[in-house]
């Protein structure tokens, strides 16, 4: 029932007790521009990070240069919370005829080749256009045990392989004046959608997301990650006609803006 | 002759006034979808308009720039539609196939359609004269493809799905029009979410959901094939005669 701790853990009471001391979280709940970001922010938990002495990134330029940079936070971000995962031990090895494991050994294989490949494709470390890698927190402050509890584990790659999903889609726009990067991103793109299918599929849920429905199990937190994922008009057509809004939306993922991805990523970054 | 589909017959119901008429009474609300390089051509009847599809030297040709892909995607999810509502209605599908695998099946089912009958709408309110420039419904054979085979229909799934996000992130660079790219964006991570879910059923305990077969090793990149390796392909199951001579 780790699950059921986990959104419990969103309580009023565990918020002030448990996850940060309460000093903690009165001092950010003083900090009134974080304190009105919290509508914005997915998991609601701002108020249990540090982020007042958090180095946030920040939104990128939307520029060619702007999305690889953007696209390489993120990437920094999904391999190094597979990476933590498989060192951890908390994915099982013989459940599934150890389909789990072999499942984010591959999705981590990719992530660390996406990274390699989005440096390379910024000039290499040594390039002004390069962006080194946030320090993160997974934990978020101990609010999530991602690598010692399974559930949450399992949550949190559905969170970020869907956030990734609608990033990539909303850099493409900013890339299509330079047709060879554009199509790097949509073979990165529809590599996350391939992952992101899996992870669901490992959860019990369909591959694709039904309405704006987070799935069940999502701790209602996350929300923000599946808002406006129900859109049945597409360019004037209702979606929605043939077999009802649920398959009208599952036909088409919406993209997220450069402001909102970068919202969900600082929960993560100290 | 370039990225010719192969003729077995000609669908006889192509450009029927009465499926025109019909979609014009959708009433299309057109934002986004501004047509795009036509504006000129009166000022250039000396020079062919190749973005234009049409029917050039007596077959349809899927024309250029974004009214060209989008064409190209019309047909590519119209083979699609037609595929999984053959599966769907096969009088085995309840029998060969177990509850989960009948849900995706289904589900593939009613995203194609849409994602058919989407590009059908669009286009009909986009081009300039959708009477004569709008792709006609195409016609298909399977050859001996047994749709009472789960073996075989899961592998022609994982084959045309596999193939449509190849196709989508090739043709992704031909978009001029970033509404156009964003609706293309919207439906390829779609077409990848079945090609994962389809090659698990496939496959279950494996890493084949992504597999080794269709991402880089190297790079963690999907594939990419432009229209012109995609087509003959594709040109496997369409019968209805159309050329792409003017897309890579």
């Amino acid at each position: 029932m780790n699950i059921l701790k986990f959104i419990e853990s969103f309580t009023d009471d565990s918020l002030m007790n448990s996850t940060g001391s309460r000093r903690d979280s009165f001092s950010h709940f003083g900090n009134i521009g974080k304190n009105l970001a919290l509508a914005s922010i997915p998991f609601g938990l701002s108020a249990l990070t540090n982020k007042a002495f958090a180095k946030d990134i920040t939104a990128t330029p939307a520029t060619p240069i702007g999305a690889l940079q953007f696209a390489l936070t993120l990437e920094y971000l999904e391999n190094e919370f597979y990476a933590m995962a498989l060192d951890s031990g908390v994915i099982p090895a013989s459940e599934n005829g150890g389909r789990d494991l072999k499942v984010f050994q591959q999705i981590a294989d990719h992530e660390s080749d996406h990274v390699k490949f989005l440096i390379a494709g910024l000039g290499g470390t040594m390039s002004p256009n390069f962006v080194p890698k946030p320090t993160f927190d997974f934990t978020v402050g101990g609010a999530f045990d991602p690598f010692h509890d399974y559930p949450t584990f399992l949550a949190l790659a559905q969170a970020f392989e869907d956030t990734g999903v609608r990033a990539y889609k909303g850099q493409a726009a900013n890339l299509i004046t330079t047709p060879d990067l554009l199509t790097a991103a949509l073979q990165i793109h529809s590599v996350e959608a391939r992952h992101a299918s899996e992870v669901r599929r490992l959860r019990g849920l369909k591959g694709w997301i039904s309405n704006a429905e987070r799935g069940a199990g999502m701790p209602a937190a996350t929300q923000a990650v599946y808002d406006g994922e129900g859109v049945t008009m597409q360019a004037g057509f209702n979606t929605a006609t043939a077999f009802g809004a649920a398959a009208g939306s599952e036909a088409y993922d919406e993209p997220l803006t450069t402001q909102q991805v970068v919202d969900i990523a600082n929960i993560f970054i100290v | 002759m370039k990225n010719e589909v192969k003729i077995h017959e000609v669908d006889p119901s192509l450009n029927s006034r009465r499926s025109f008429l019909k979609l014009s009474g959708l009433t299309l609300v057109t934002t986004g979808l501004v047509l795009a390089g036509c504006s000129d051509n009166d000022d250039n009847n000396n020079m062919e308009d190749t973005s234009l599809p049409g029917v050039r030297n007596g077959v349809f040709d899927l024309g250029s720039g974004d009214f060209g892909v989008l064409t190209y995607a019309y047909a590519l999810e119209q083979l699609e539609a037609d595929f999984y509502t053959k599966v769907v209605n096969s009088t085995n599908f309840n029998t060969i196939f177990n509850d989960t695998e009948r849900q995706v099946l289904t589900d593939l089912y009613h995203h194609e359609v849409v994602h058919r009958d989407f590009f059908k709408a669009a286009l009909t309110g986009a081009l300039p004269d959708p009477s004569s420039q709008l792709l006609p419904s195409l016609a298909f054979n399977y050859g001996s493809l047994n749709f009472n085979s789960r073996t075989e229909v899961l592998a022609t799934a994982k084959a045309l799905e596999d193939t449509g996000v190849a196709a989508y992130n090739g043709a992704g660079k031909l978009i001029k029009t970033a509404d156009y790219l964003l609706l293309a964006g919207k439906i390829v991570s779609v077409e990848a979410r079945h090609a994962s879910a389809i090659r698990s059923l496939i496959n279950p305990n494996s890493k084949d959901f992504a597999g080794d077969d269709i991402v880089n090793m190297s790079t963690g990149l999907d594939d990419a094939k432009d229209p012109s390796k995609i087509l003959p392909i594709a040109a496997g199951f369409i019968t209805t005669k159309f050329t792409a001579k003017y897309l890579p």
